[in-house]
């Protein structure tokens, strides 16, 4: 079989095992949905905020599905020595990874889509204003945290230690990047730094892409993709088998 | 048709430890193979530069005439690999594993005989996860066999198995030899080697310390034991020539117009060579 066709074959039984496991279900699905609903709730009529919140929402469904999923689900496939299993036989590696990434991959689209509908049928946020748009910024951040979650793997040292690595990056950005509320309110100190990283980028990228409004599209990009550039380094020059 | 596996003074280093330190075999096709040595006596690293896993420090190793370093496909859909432990999908079930690994190969096994073949068939839609010990390992031997490969790797392949399982264990590697297949098997237990391997290398502190036929293997200072009773007691004779000694034996007992009641002539178990050379070994 091709490469592109162990890749599909990889995708597809990564597909079929995703939805057998309760808790991925949860921390890639219902979590976020949870979030936004709640969320929502609180701010029940308040359309600035609820603009705010659906586009925040996304870009942290984004980071879970591909991040932090995969920097998790790598670290135990690495040392349950499934990955040495693999390297083990004819697969290709690249096939094996790409099975892996594109399932992460469609979580995230997902749970893209799912936001933008809870959000406007719920709560009558308005349809994207650019799909095309919406579309590019959720591929380029699913890139972007992708390589970024592979290459943070390679600095989780074991599987207990996975819950605790990503969650150490997972809350913290999530609370300054403007997921809950605009980061326009945060401390400078903590607005440096939610500038400097990717999260902040593609929720404006989103944000634009969703409710419009002036977001500044191009840079957002550039830098989602400047951090894409680096992920993608780390994550194949460190990556651990075993 | 050249052997299996060559190696020749291979040697590897982990920073100031060396260890595998000049280990030279050859693997015949179809031929059973079995690494034997205590914990840390660098099986483990040879079968994994034979594996492909790791890059030796020195050496040279051809593995079915290709060097495994270059991770040639074309070379590991002719191997087969069971490693000392190693996960499984845990939601995915028997069949599923086993028909999904299948796919990595041109010509692989049909999985459902493979799965048949250890012995797996009444476990096939269970998850994984659910699989007691010997059971997994037997999970490890199907995937490995799924590529209908001609050369095997085993390494440890009952460490932990009760008495039951390593029995079916050992009946799956007679049935890979059956199949024509060439087996490189390492293990701590002596009496695998014994019953399992067509040769044996014993590997003590990164060197071959001995090699061959488990039953003949170097008898050099381990000695024959012949025994006899002699008025309700047992009388031991060690010798390293045990023709000289019986012929004198019996004729001192034919001499004196007595029988040797209880006569035992005993070769010197794989053990008790093992034993022997590895503390020889540790005293160079």
């Amino acid at each position: 079989m091709s490469v592109v066709g162990l890749a599909w074959e990889q995708f597809r039984f990564e597909r079929k095992l995703f939805w057998r496991n309760p808790s991925a279900a949860f921390f890639n699905f219902l979590l976020p949905i949870l979030l936004l609903v709640l969320i929502a709730a609180a701010f029940a009529g308040d359309d600035d905020e609820l603009d705010v919140l659906v586009p925040g929402v996304a870009g942290m469904g984004v980071l879970a599905t591909t991040f932090t999923a995969l920097a998790f689900n790598l670290t135990l496939l690495r040392d349950e020595g499934v990955l040495k299993r693999v390297r083990g036989t004819p697969m290709p590696p690249g096939a094996y990874l790409a099975g892996l990434i594109g399932s992460a991959a469609v979580n995230a689209f997902l749970q893209v889509a799912v936001v933008v509908v809870i959000g406007n049928v719920a709560y009558g946020v308005d349809w994207p204003n650019d799909p095309l748009l919406l579309a590019l910024f959720t591929g380029l951040g699913v890139v972007c945290f992708a390589a970024l979650g592979v290459a943070f793997s390679h600095a989780i040292p074991n599987e207990d230690a996975a819950p605790a690595y990503t969650n150490a990056v997972f809350l913290p950005l999530i609370f300054i990047s403007g997921v809950f509320y605009s980061a326009d309110e945060l401390p400078e100190a903590l607005k440096a730094i939610a500038e400097a990283l990717p999260l902040k980028h593609l929720i404006d990228g989103l944000s634009e892409a969703i409710v419009g409004g002036g977001g500044d599209a191009a840079t957002a990009a550039a830098v989602v993709a400047a951090w894409a550039a680096v992920g993608i380094v780390l994550a194949v020059r460190f990556f651990r088998w075993e | 048709m050249p052997p299996a596996i060559e190696v020749t003074d291979l040697r590897k280093s982990y920073g100031d430890v060396e260890a595998v330190r000049g280990v030279s075999f050859n693997v015949e096709r179809g031929e059973v193979f079995g690494l034997l040595g205590p914990n840390g006596a660098g099986k483990t690293t040879t079968v994994e530069i034979l594996e492909g896993y790791r890059r030796r420090s020195a050496g040279e190793v051809r593995v079915l005439g290709q060097d495994p370093e270059s991770r040639d496909r074309r070379l590991q859909e002719r191997v087969g690999i069971v490693l000392q432990s190693c996960g499984f999908y845990p939601r995915a079930t028997v069949r599923e594993a086993v028909e999904h690994f299948a796919k990595a190969y041109t010509r692989p096994r049909d999985p459902a005989e493979t799965i048949a073949l250890v012995g797996l068939d009444e476990k096939a839609d269970a998850r994984t996860k659910e699989l007691s010990g010997g059971q997994r390992r037997r999970l490890d031997l199907a995937l490995a066999l799924v590529g209908d490969p001609e050369l095997v790797f085993l390494d440890e392949p009952t460490t932990g198995f009760d008495p039951a399982a390593r029995r079916t264990a050992w009946g799956v590697v007679r049935r890979l030899k059956e199949l024509d297949k060439t087996v490189l098997l390492t293990t701590h237990y002596l009496d695998e080697a014994q019953e399992l391997a067509d040769r044996v290398a014993i590997v003590k502190s990164g060197r071959i310390v001995a090699e061959g036929p488990p039953a003949q293997l170097g008898p050099g200072s381990a000695h024959y034991r012949v025994s006899y009773l002699s008025e309700g007691r047992r009388v031991e004779h060690q010798t390293d020539d045990p023709t000289e000694l019986l012929h004198r034996l019996t004729r001192d007992a034919l001499a004196r117009g007595e029988r040797l009641e209880g006569l035992e002539v005993a070769r010197p178990t794989l053990e008790e060579v093992y034993l022997e050379l590895t503390h020889e070994a540790d005293s160079v």
